[in-house]
């Protein structure tokens, strides 16, 4: 594979895409456990569906068709949530099937031979064109940078909203970007793992990192390398098996996680019996 | 004397139901008023009121002649319940140093060592300080009342509202946080909802009380009409062992 991406030009845009979607999901799939809207960002990346259909009928790139129906569903959702009155799971729902029937609809409505959708739906790195990894590499650093600069405020966010909006922050406007960086990590994503593979991304490599670390800003750090492992070796897999790279990435992750999980319940309970182990001898020693 | 607040005929409805209606109540700078009612009375919405936490249906509420809005850093708040996930991965040192933050947003913040001594300092008052490295997930529910505490004293507010600070501490701690607020008391103004009867008997300076419309207000007295309309059942608050300054008709009943 290493020659292969000296070699062949799609493969040097695949690696930069991975490398590119491990950062964003590590960094916002953190912030997406702890707040909570892994659902959110299920709504938001399905909703995507509808943009690519629209690009494809009118004839844009796709990917900005998908940036333009994530973001607006991010705002829509946050909109109506904030207005309150309807639970935000039924709003996600709504949002998450409208986008795909409306994806259905326009790839419908075009003339002639209808296009593959697959690559955007289930995702695949090794067709990232050049445009594709542009738009990739300005929402990843705007996304990284957003969250550096404002660090210690979405801290707090994050943490209470309630507090935070007290001493004077702008939870509002905290919420709505949050949103809005949520949609275009999304889009960052769907080139890699695609639109209904995307959860996995976004929450295996944070929730394996949180049985790491207790702290948030080494968390990211720790997702953001699980993150590169799994695209890079999911990448790897699926050259050689010559599988869509999404769902090689995906399961990766997945049994990588689930695996930790269970390492890491056998070390508590061993654990566990080493203590009591100890204590019945003590008691015992205390006895004679 | 300065207004630390004032509530002018204050209504709040949650859809169509009344929490607190026509409420009419001024504190004085350096006051220690005690908020006392049966559940559900209104007290913490009253106080979510004054933080412009809810919207007021009718009404207005000042805090030192301006609206909230525009004198954020001057309250302090110890909510009731903690609405926050107690599994977030932040340590102490970290919740307490939040109360340092700027107002709106400031881009590359950075905590500066004068933030870090003042976030101890409220940790030591608070009598936590040794747990400053602790993640919050590993605290009891004592231990992190304390951390809430701290975090709004971090602000140096001038005024203080605390909603029930005393529900799940210790008998040590409460002691040792009443004598807290007493310090406190000497700079700033206090404002102390409890279900604590023994402490609205020692440690406030004015009381009011609270049950959808405001009761009482005035000084720490409580007779048994009041009482009464408050609760219901003066009889019951006697059997407990109200000291007789809260109580005052029961007074000559108690040698002295
Ligand atoms: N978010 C809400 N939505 C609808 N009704 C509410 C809400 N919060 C409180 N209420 C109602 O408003 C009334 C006052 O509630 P509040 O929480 O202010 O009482 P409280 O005096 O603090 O009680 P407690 O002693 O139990 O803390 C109650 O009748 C409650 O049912
Ligand atoms: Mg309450």
């Amino acid at each position: 594979m290493i020659s292969a991406i000296f070699e062949y030009q799609f493969m040097q845009n695949a690696f930069i895409a991975s490398i590119l979607a491990s950062i964003v999901c590590g960094i916002i799939g953190v912030i997406v456990v702890e707040k909570k809207l892994v659902m959110m960002s299920g709504g938001i990346a399905h909703t995507a569906y509808g943009g690519v259909g629209l690009g494809y009928l009118l004839g844009f790139e796709p990917i900005i068709g998908a940036f333009l129906f994530s973001v607006s569903a991010a705002l829509g959702i946050g909109a109506i949530k904030r207005r309150g009155g309807v639970q935000s799971d039924v709003i996600i729902g709504l949002f998450w099937s409208l986008g795909m029937a409306l994806g259905i609809v326009f790839i419908a409505l075009m003339p002639g031979y209808p296009p593959d959708l697959n690559s955007y739906l289930f995702g695949n790195i090794l067709s990232v064109t050049k445009a594709d990894l542009y738009l990739m590499i300005i929402l990843s650093f705007l996304v990284v940078f957003i969250v550096i600069a404002l660090f210690n405020d979405w801290k707090a966010y994050l943490f209470d909203e309630e507090f935070a909006s007290i001493i004077g922050i702008k939870t509002v406007f905290l919420e709505y970007l949050l949103l809005v960086l949520v949609a275009m990590t999304v889009v960052v994503l769907i080139r890699v793992a695609g639109i209904i593979l995307v959860l996995a991304l976004l929450t295996a490599p944070s929730a394996m990192a949180s049985i790491f670390s207790k702290r948030l800003k080494s968390r990211m750090i720790f997702a953001v390398i699980f993150g590169v492992i799994f695209c890079i070796s999911g990448l790897w897999i699926s050259y050689k098996l010559n599988i869509a790279s999404g769902a090689c990435i995906v399961i990766l992750s997945v049994v990588c996680y689930f695996f930790t999980y269970a390492i890491r319940i056998v070390h508590i309970k061993m654990k566990r019996k080493n203590i009591a182990s100890k204590q019945i001898v003590g008691e015992e020693e205390s006895e004679v | 004397m300065e207004t630390a607040i004032h509530i002018d005929n204050l209504s709040v409805y949650y859809g169509e139901t009344a929490a607190i209606k026509n409420i009419c109540l001024d504190v004085k700078q350096g006051e220690f008023l005690g908020i006392i009612g049966p559940n559900g009375g209104g007290k913490s919405t009253l106080l979510k009121a004054i933080l412009g936490l809810i919207p007021i249906t009718t009404g207005n509420i000042q805090i030192y002649e301006k609206t909230i809005g525009k004198n954020r850093t001057a309250v302090g708040y110890v909510p009731q319940f903690a609405t926050m996930d107690r599994r977030f991965p932040i340590s102490v040192m970290e919740v307490v140093l939040t109360g340092r933050l700027k107002q709106g947003l400031s881009l590359f913040m950075k905590y500066s060592n004068e933030d870090k001594d003042i976030a101890n300092e409220q940790l030591k008052r608070v009598g936590i300080d040794h747990l400053a490295k602790r993640q919050i997930s590993e605290l009891s529910g004592g231990e992190f009342q304390r951390l809430l505490i701290a975090r709004a004293l971090t602000v140096h507010p001038k005024l203080l509202l605390l909603d029930e600070p005393t529900a799940s501490v210790d008998m040590n701690s409460r002691e040792q946080i009443y004598h807290l607020l007493r310090e406190l008391n000497k700079e700033i103004t206090i404002v102390l909802v409890t279900h604590d009867l023994l402490a609205i008997s020692s440690e406030v300076k004015k009381l009011a009380c609270l049950n959808g419309k405001l009761v009482y207000h005035g000084e720490p007295l409580l007779n048994e009409h009041i009482v009464n309309e408050l609760y219901g059942c003066p009889v019951d608050l006697i059997a407990h062992g109200v000291p007789h300054r809260v109580l005052k008709e029961h007074e000559e009943g108690i040698a002295k």
